[in-house]
């Protein structure tokens, strides 16, 4: 009994110490973050600049769907604005999660000049120091192009709209971010391992948010399924977005997987929380 | 013996210590026991096959520290001092042995350890690069929760005793090397560390930046009975700021003890270099020195480092028409080379 009693005790000792770590976590995360937006913002012109910057850049793309779009009026069965909204869900949860840990592809750069042992000396979780590290205000550029486009699309959709199917739209992008930043974790772990992985990563992040930009119908359905069931990309725009236009999936799945975002999402957290334990405790055994 | 032990209450102590060993604090505030380290490292052997490697980087080390102590820690390239400091902080889990500092296990309780502790890595830094000093500052209070006003207190130190005042707005990327081993001490005391880790603070640095730096460290030290340890490639570090100095080879500890019994054991000697007026034969009938080496008009003579170089500077410019004079220190490689070399074990 008494054991039990004690046993019980370490259990609620540990989910309290896991949310006290979390907490310690996010308030790290708050004061660096913090910090670097104080010292971009000292120099405004230089922040606005490159904040345009990266609005244009990330706007090219777009205006490639813009030319195509000149020559053709369907791209895979998907009108413009069809294409326009897989386009702004996909951006703009790619750039929430780039926004939130971008500069996690650092990490490998990290381990390699010894710098990385410079953030376990400090008392406060390694995770939050990478992920806040040269926080880059200048994403909301990403962001701000995305939200224009997506914006632009939700007025030019022919959706039947239902406070169901307007409140799928934000929890997309939402769950979307997730994901993305689930990935960006994975890949920061591998990086414990194999210093020279960031380009690995990007190829899933950054290309992977360029892929989801267009329809599914065009891509092999090896691909497609391949960002549904391994790197379950699919979860971020396309099945929900599927849904919203009235459209069925190419891979003929069933009806309730579209709803599945949230359980992906939370899943693909676990995993990312995995990989990075196994990634830290691998190299606080091995040094580099 | 539990007792002697101060500042805790013995409850909370017997929580730390569920193994009930009794040794602690009384003993030592930073204490090891056959602690050892093995990294397996993969070479290349051939085209496609690779070698798994057994690299024993520290390899059975017991010391103990007690607080406020300064101790010297030295050893050749890649003889295991970092990696020892990497265990003390938590950073590396030792594969063997037992570790404690401050009764604390830095590999499970990393982050709460990290709070009574500072670390000064030499070769990189651990503040912002693109920020102002004063913003790493800012943060680092912030992170350790240190209180504004032990933080305006202990920054007001730094800033008047290591010369920090002029560079507080620069980014750290614009310092010099000597100004951010500076800025870094500072950040690594901000938050008054029980035990402060210091590797290799002076490398790289100019004669005055090292005199500063050595200068603050012992009125740490003094003053608030920070524990230090320190690492270092250069003995005259040793010899300002360290009573006890440890020597670790190939990840094993081969001497502990006093810097004149290491002088003593390694027959290091110190020379001194004259430049005279002219070509003149070897110098002779200095007491305790010998000529080792003439070129023209320059001479080296050598004496034993434990002793002064006083008599011997005064016996040469009585005699001798000297011009110029500077004294080398014995290299902490050849002091440990000679250990070898007089040690009777195989």
């Amino acid at each position: 009994m008494a054991e039990d009693g004690a046993r019980a005790g370490a259990a609620v000792r540990g989910f309290g110490g896991v949310a006290v770590r979390i907490g310690e976590g996010l308030r790290a995360y708050g004061l660096i973050v913090a910090m670097w937006v104080r010292s971009t913002l000292a120099y405004r012109t230089s922040f606005l600049l490159t904040a345009l910057g990266h609005f244009a850049a990330t706007g090219l793309d777009f205006l490639a769907i813009l030319l195509m779009f000149s020559h053709i009026t369907a791209l895979g069965g998907f009108t413009l604005p069809e294409v326009a909204f897989l386009y702004g869900t996909s951006s703009a949860a790619l750039g929430l999660a780039d926004l939130a840990l971008g500069s996690m592809d650092r990490l490998g750069s990290r381990v390699r000049d010894g710098t990385m042992d410079v953030l376990l000396v400090r008392p406060v979780p390694v995770f939050a120091q990478v992920a806040a590290d040269r926080f880059a205000l200048r994403r909301l550029g990403r962001i701000t192009q995305a939200a224009l486009v997506l914006g632009w699309s939700l007025t030019r959709v022919e959706v039947a709209w239902t406070p169901g199917k307007v409140l799928l739209v934000p929890l997309m992008v939402l769950c979307g971010a997730v994901i993305f930043a689930a990935v960006f974790t994975v890949g920061a772990a591998f990086q414990f391992v194999a210093q020279d992985a960031a380009e690995v990563q990007n190829s899933f992040t950054y290309g992977g948010s360029t892929l989801l930009q267009y329809p599914p119908t065009v891509f092999a359905k090896d691909l497609v399924r391949g960002v549904t069931f391994i790197v379950p990309l699919a979860f971020v725009n396309w099945l929900p977005a599927l849904r919203l236009l009235g459209r069925d999936d190419p891979l003929g799945l069933p009806g309730w997987v579209d709803f599945l975002g949230p359980v992906v999402a939370a899943l693909m957290c676990g995993v990312a929380g995995l990989a990075w334990r196994t990634g830290l405790r691998n190299y606080r055994s091995t040094g580099s | 013996m539990r007792v002697g032990t101060r500042d805790t209450a013995p409850g909370a102590r017997r929580q730390e210590e569920p193994d009930g060993t009794g040794r602690r604090e009384e003993h030592g505030f930073i204490e090891l026991d056959g602690v050892e380290k093995v990294f397996h490292v993969r070479r290349k052997a051939g085209r496609l096959r690779r070698v798994r490697e057994e690299v024993r980087a520290v390899d059975g080390i017991s010391f103990s520290v007690p607080r406020g102590a300064m101790v010297g820690y030295i050893g050749p390239n890649g003889a295991g001092k970092s990696t020892t400091v990497k265990m003390l902080t938590g950073i590396l889990v030792p594969s063997g042995g037992r570790l404690r500092v401050a009764g604390i296990d830095p590999a499970r309780e990393r982050t709460r350890l990290a709070r009574r502790v500072g670390v000064v890595f030499g070769q990189r830094t651990t503040l912002w690069w693109d920020l102002p000093l004063k913003d790493s500052y800012e943060l680092v209070r912030r992170m350790y929760r240190v209180p504004e006003a032990a933080y305006r207190r202990n920054l007001e130190r730094c800033v008047e005793l290591l010369d920090l005042g002029p560079l507080l707005p620069v980014p750290v990327r614009q310092l010099s090397l000597g100004q951010r081993m500076r800025g870094d001490i500072a950040a690594a005391l901000l938050h008054d560390p029980e035990v402060l880790y210091l590797d290799e603070p002076t490398i790289g640095l100019d004669v005055i930046s090292k005199a500063k730096v050595r200068g603050f460290l012992r009125e740490v030290n003094a003053e608030r009975g920070t524990t230090v340890l320190l690492t270092t490639h250069d003995l005259t570090d040793i010899e300002q700021l360290c009573r006890r100095v440890m020597v670790i080879d190939h990840g094993r500890l081969v001497y502990d003890g006093g810097l004149d019994g290491l002088h003593a054991v390694g027959r290091s000697e110190r020379t001194l270099v004259v430049d005279l007026e002219r070509e003149l034969p070897p110098i002779e009938g200095v007491p305790g020195a010998r000529t080792v080496k003439v070129e023209g008009p320059r001479q080296w003579l050598a004496f034993p480092a434990a002793q002064s170089a006083a008599p011997v500077v005064s016996a040469v410019a009585e005699r001798y028409p000297l011009v110029d004079l500077s004294v080398r220190e014995p290299d902490i490689e050849d002091v440990i080379s000679r250990m070898y070399a007089g040690s009777t074990a195989p």
